[in-house]
């Protein structure tokens, strides 16, 4: 009498003999595999984030809430910052977006982020001290994201920055509605805790003294000086560079802007400079743009909050002339390849004052005498895998470098400064990355996940708003973010349904208990293909059975 | 339809289990330690649904019996692919009758049983749609005349499937079968013959019918555990793809099961006392082409020349729409 393998608790005969005397695993021409593929989500997220483990646990309700945020952090230390002004490419990227509506990984974030600083939630220490120093030249995203990063691979970490307070155009871009200081300022204390020290109103300016001083440099200066353009104006016309309104009023001194403000520009800078301006009493906001909307760099829901907030748009338009109140305003026409063109059409518009937004350079007096960093477009040129500078132990990331202009860019760039640091500081190479493989949307078995709408985050109603610098976009609370969480289908990574478990039709597959997962017992599988067939979100594979 | 309503939980009802969930509210399959009724080392071929519904079906009705459960099993599929003497692989006591009688020797154990007071032992009997719609009716059809204590479970893969895939009168209109090939100007099986077994248990006004398939694991535990809590003569009948038989990938039973369903082609219901209770309604609606191309027996209605065929399908697929309210248009 040989035994079945479940428990006797069942109280069942066995017979003469039993059929697991007989291995149908024999029988199999392709076998399944359970495999972890990346996520759409975290493959867009330029921080880098495990944005499906962060969720996953987070979906667990409160106990999962330290966890998550855990998991977040070992990526990005801005939780809160970034749940409130990132772009959010993942969310573009979801793979629930062919479903419904994407998942809203940004406002759980920010749950997250703030549920951590009402919960006092402290980052790791550094298990290690390493000895070695490093100097970050600046207090912006990548320059903090960097700093952190290194202490938390035991090295000594010291930011410079010119600024009187930290955080770069977090601190001084930024306007307050979408990030209040007093949030930016718990993260920085926090990264501060760890053992990161920041000097302000400390310019670094010889960067040869910096280099005997420490063991390896990161240069993260930003890109804080406005661009200018050539526009004729008389001595009586005020125009301004937006970014600096923007400084102004984070330091505490709003500028007083008259009535009619037009703003020069279709980026981020030009949107938040018109809303602002909106705030500071300006009745009529107007943006002047040379392209089309679809051709607008500035986001989509910056560009909606703005229209919310009364700011107004002149599509195909550029200032030819200032003259005292009065702009000239030249119609603009698309060539085939989307350029614009003059058209000869002109007309005015009024204005108190002119904003001009278009664009921002880096400020490179640092590196003047410095021959063999190599700045090309603006930007200081980075090795694209340990983005060290032309000189040795010099690194650069952020809005100084290559790369698109974004904070949560900067901190992932950031980060990969830090690990291109603390291998070059031990003398070794960064392994090569194998390619990511994505869980794409078509190897999702959809059926399964539950109908469930999106959890929209509140906003300030629009008349509220243009009066003060009070948040607009509010936050979810514990319900709502947790069931934001869990409409993330885990793609591409085995999340513990028991559909292989329960529906192999030949009992092959075991269960292996509470975040063990599972296990295929090829004695027996046939390799019908039905778990991964069902799998709700493809982490099963099909291979080919080789002799 | 599913009573157990698993609320949103990133899945649903819909898959087995789920890591959030609370252990009451667990499937039998989700459970580490399951019964497995059905255990490995049968031969029935790669993604055999007839398999893996007879383990959801006996491990719930395992459960739902306190482990006191005997079975008589028909001729067929499951029965030679389970038991080659000397293996069985089937963990409850389970014995096996002919083609015909699986019905009257399951009345037979029954009668016996409470003649001796154990009437806490249950009763079920299982077979194929043969076994089950032709030559076991007579059987089946006293079994539930005479409200015999048994479930009767029939496993409808839609033909003879062990002996080599015959028709059987549960064969589709259309469906090619090695005795009605896809040949002359009504290609495969007959249209206007076979019979609904369902409507024909209900025509015995016994306390209990239902459908289900293996598309849907909770509503299928749920029936046999409501089949389970009444005593009488009881009929499921499981709709379960046969990837030989149909000619379809072994990895698309289940997905074949879904599309039956959503097509409104294959309805899911619950009666009592031959009055119509539940019926499950659709979804997502899917059109009958989803579940007949992946089958190669439905290979010619997709040739020029089929038109008609795959039109009768789809007037087949509005009628139980509209007879049953599958849309939900009428509740
Ligand atoms: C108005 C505005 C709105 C924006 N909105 C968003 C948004 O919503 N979401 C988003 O993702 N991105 C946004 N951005 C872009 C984002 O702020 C930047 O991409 C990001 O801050 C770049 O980070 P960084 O660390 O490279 O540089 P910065 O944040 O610019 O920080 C550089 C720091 O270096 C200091 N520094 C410079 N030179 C020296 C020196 N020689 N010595 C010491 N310190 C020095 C500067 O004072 C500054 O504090 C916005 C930008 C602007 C201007
Ligand atoms: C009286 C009798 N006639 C014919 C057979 C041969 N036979 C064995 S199984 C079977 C068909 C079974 O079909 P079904 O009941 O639908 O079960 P399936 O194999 O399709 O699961 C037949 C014809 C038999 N065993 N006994
Ligand atoms: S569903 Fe979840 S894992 Fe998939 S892309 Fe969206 S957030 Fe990422
Ligand atoms: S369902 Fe079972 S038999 Fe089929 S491939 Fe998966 S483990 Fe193997
Ligand atoms: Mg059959």
């Amino acid at each position: 009498m040989t035994g079945h393998d479940a428990p006797p608790t069942h109280g069942l005969s066995t017979g003469p003999a039993t059929s697991l005397a007989y291995h149908t695993g024999t029988w199999r021409t392709e076998r399944p595999v359970y495999v972890e593929l990346s996520p759409p989500c975290s493959l867009a997220c330029p921080s880098g984030e495990d944005i499906r483990g962060w969720l996953g646990s987070t979906q667990e309700g409160a106990p999962g809430f330290e966890a998550a945020w855990r998991r977040l952090v070992s990526a990005n230390p801005f939780p809160a910052v970034m749940g409130r002004i990132c772009y959010h490419p993942c969310q573009a990227s979801c793979n629930r977006g062919e479903l419904d509506e994407e998942v809203g990984i940004n406002a759980v974030e920010r749950f997250l982020g703030d549920t951590a600083l009402a919960e006092g939630w402290e980052l790791p220490a550094p298990t290690t001290e390493t000895g070695r120093r490093v100097l970050v030249v600046g207090s912006g995203p990548a320059g903090l994201s960097a700093a952190y990063q290194l202490r938390m691979l035991g090295h000594s970490v010291l930011v410079r920055e010119a600024a009187g307070e930290p955080g770069g155009m977090m601190r001084y871009g930024i306007p307050a509605y979408r990030l209040p200081r007093e949030v930016l300022a718990q993260e920085i204390s926090r990264i501060e805790r760890t053992g990161v020290v920041i000097e302000c109103e400390a310019p670094v300016t010889d960067l040869d003294a910096a280099q005997r001083e420490f063991d390896a440099v990161v240069l993260t200066m930003g890109a804080g000086v406005a661009h200018h353009v050539d526009i004729p104006a008389g001595a009586a016309s005020k125009i301004v560079d937006a970014i600096d309104v923007l400084r102004d009023v984070a330091s505490g001194r709003p500028p007083l802007v008259g009535r009619r403000v037009a703003v020069y520009g279709g980026g981020n800078t030009a949107m938040d400079a018109a809303r602002t301006a909106r705030r500071l009493g300006a009745q009529d906001a107007v943006v002047v743009y040379r392209r089309t909307q679809e051709q607008m760099p500035a986001h989509p829901t910056e560009l909606q909050d703005a229209i919310g907030e009364g700011v107004r748009v002149q599509w195909l338009s550029t200032i030819s002339q200032v003259e005292g109140q009065t702009l000239t305003i030249e119609r603009m026409e698309l060539d085939e390849e989307g350029r614009p063109h003059g058209t000869g059409e002109f007309e005015e518009l009024d204005a108190d004052t002119v904003m001009l937004a278009v664009g921002q350079d880096a400020d490179l007096t640092l590196l003047e005498n410095v021959p063999d960093i190599h700045v090309s477009d603006g930007v200081v040129q980075v090795d694209p895998t340990t983005l060290m500078t032309g000189r040795d132990g010099v690194f650069a990331a952020g809005d100084v470098s290559p790369g698109s202009r974004t904070a949560t860019y900067a901190i992932g760039r950031g980060a990969r400064a830090a690990k291109a640091v603390d291998a070059y500081l031990a003398a070794r190479v960064i392994p090569a990355e194998p390619a990511p493989r994505e869980a794409t949307y078509d190897r999702m078995t959809s059926w399964y996940y539950s109908d469930a709408p999106k959890q929209h985050r509140g906003e300030l109603e629009a008349a509220r708003r243009v009066t003060g610098f009070e948040e607009v976009l509010t936050g979810l609370d514990a319900e709502h973010a947790v069931f934001e969480a869990r409409r993330c289908m885990s793609c591409g990574s085995c999340f513990e349904c028991d559909n292989c478990f329960g529906m192999c039709p030949d009992d092959a597959i075991r269960k292996l208990g509470p975040g063990m997962r599972y296990e295929i017992d090829y004695d027996y599988c046939k390799g019908c293909g039905i778990c991964a067939e069902e799998c709700p979100c493809g982490a099963i594979d099909m291979i080919p059975e080789v002799k | 339809m599913t009573t157990v309503h698993i609320p949103f939980l990133q899945t649903g009802t819909l898959a087995v289990g789920g890591r959030l969930l609370e252990d009451e509210e667990r499937s039998v399959q989700s459970q580490a330690d399951r019964p497995s009724s059905l255990t490995k080392g049968h031969r029935a071929c790669q993604g055999c649904a007839e398999a893996l519904a007879a383990r959801w079906v006996m491990d719930t009705a395992v459960e739902a019996a306190d482990d006191k459960l005997i079975v008589a099993n028909a001729t067929g599929c499951l029965e030679v692919f389970s038991t080659l003497y000397p293996e069985s692989a089937w963990k409850p006591p389970w014995i096996h009758s002919v083609f015909a009688n699986a019905a009257a020797v399951a009345t037979g154990i029954a009668a016996s049983l409470h003649a001796q007071g154990r009437d806490d032992i249950r009763v079920l009997a299982q077979g194929g749609d043969g076994g089950t719609v032709d030559i076991g009716l007579a059987a089946v059809s006293g079994m539930f005349e005479r409200n015999d204590d048994v479930l009767y479970v029939c496993y409808d893969n839609q033909g003879y499937m062990n002996t080599g895939v015959q028709r059987s009168s549960a064969t589709p209109t259309s469906a090619r079968t090695a005795t009605t090939p896809a040949v002359g100007c009504q290609p495969g099986a007959p249209v206007g013959q076979g019979k609904s077994m369902p409507k024909i248990a209900m025509a015995h006004e016994i306390p209990y019918v239902a459908t289900a398939t293996v598309a849907d694991l909770r509503d299928l535990e749920h029936k046999v555990r409501t089949a389970m809590s009444i005593h009488g003569a009881r009929y499921l009948h499981v709709l379960v793809p046969c990837p030989l038989g149909w000619g379809a990938s072994s990895a698309e039973s289940i997905r074949l099961s879904r599309a039956a369903v959503q097509s409104g082609i294959f309805p899911v219901i619950e009666s009592r006392a031959g009055e119509l209770t539940d019926v499950q309604p659709i979804r997502q609606r899917m059109d009958v082409e989803e579940y007949l191309r992946p089958q190669a027996r439905f290979a010619h209605l997709f040739k020029p020349g089929g038109e008609d065929a795959l039109d009768r399908w789809r007037a087949m697929a509005e009628r139980n729409i509209r007879h049953y309210d599958l849309l939900g248009e009428r509740s």
